[in-house]
């Protein structure tokens, strides 16, 4: 029962955050497509991916050999930074200090340097298009690949963990196919927001459990942490708005 | 080169973003290493550090990101 609470946060966690890693990816794989046509974008996306495929084929087997008590601390601090890193930014979004992010703002701004480097470097254009596309896969996917990793850590979910993580991309990639077109309608903040929490929490339980911190209540805790991550980021948000209203009145 | 740099730099800011934030986590988490050390009769202070300096130091940099 506790193990399954544990996966499913994890897997929840992990397509959550594949998905708006996928939706970023795909905002400039697509601006990309419409400059330049979808050979450089398809080529820099494959590209991408195969050296990502090499990175994890590369460390996964070395992380079998990392004593559990500092992977789980070395995961945990990074999936703090990660997370509360998220988290934070989704707070600002959420209480209007920071603009929210627009993937049709983003697609516009990707396409405006791709025709700007077409007026400068008109023959190596190809080359570059598709190095954007690579870039954006490969450190998209990066993400993607650290959080699966670091939520299944040591837990033996790292099956359904990847194949969250792998649905997600396949579904941002056909909706990407179908609709040509960024997809600005997700709730990209939203989902920050719900992964930040998740992340942070899963941070804090694997920090502590480097440390040789009996959580109570085991892997429970995690359920716990996220309701203390999720509260005190809606609670920070309600006291920005707070603050804002009593500055403008 | 500048590729490489911009890669470099793009693989850290995945990890921090806001300095003021990373340097009080890693902060929590050495205080909580520490006291890890120290007191193994009572090890609850150690993840008592981290619950209550992590949910402190969140919320204490997004209420003063405005100021700064």
């Amino acid at each position: 029962m506790i193990a399954n609470l544990h996966a499913g946060s994890a897997v929840t966690a992990a397509f959550l955050a594949s998905l708006v890693e996928a939706v970023e990816a795909l905002t400039v794989v697509l601006a990309v497509a419409v400059v330049r046509g979808w050979r450089p974008a398809g080529l820099g996306a494959i590209a991408g991916l195969a050296v990502l495929t090499v990175i994890v084929a590369a460390l996964g087997p070395l992380l079998d050999r990392v004593p559990l008590n500092a992977l789980q601390l070395a995961i945990g601090v990074l999936l703090l930074l990660f997370g509360m890193r998220w988290l934070r930014k989704a707070i600002l979004r959420a209480a209007g200090l920071v603009a929210l992010h627009d993937e049709a703002a983003a697609f516009a701004s990707e396409t405006a340097e791709l025709h700007e480097q077409a007026n400068r470097h008109e023959q190596r254009l190809d080359w570059l298009a598709g190095l954007a596309s690579f870039k954006a896969v490969l450190l998209e996917g990066l993400e993607v690949v650290f959080i699966v990793i670091a939520v299944s850590a040591g837990r033996g979910s790292l099956i359904p963990v990847s194949a969250a993580a792998l649905a997600a991309c396949i579904l941002v990639a056909i909706a990407g196919l179908v609709v040509h077109r960024p997809l600005a309608r997700v709730p990209e903040n939203t989902l920050k927001f719900a992964v930040g929490v998740m992340l942070s929490a899963f941070g804090l339980f694997w920090t502590g459990e480097g440390f040789g911190v009996a959580w109570p209540g085991a892997d429970l805790a995690i359920l716990a942490f996220i309701a203390l991550f999720l509260a005190a980021g809606l609670g920070a948000v309600a006291l920005l708005n707070r603050r804002s209203a009593t500055a403008v009145s | 080169m500048t590729a490489l740099r911009a890669l470099v730099d793009e693989l850290i800011g995945l990890f921090v973003d806001d300095g003021a934030l990373a340097l009080a986590i890693v902060g929590v988490v050495v205080l909580a290493g520490i006291a890890a050390w120290l007191g193994a009769a009572a090890p609850w202070l150690s993840g008592g550090i981290l619950l209550f300096g992590c949910l402190g130091a969140l919320v204490g940099n997004v209420l003063t990101a405005k100021r700064r």
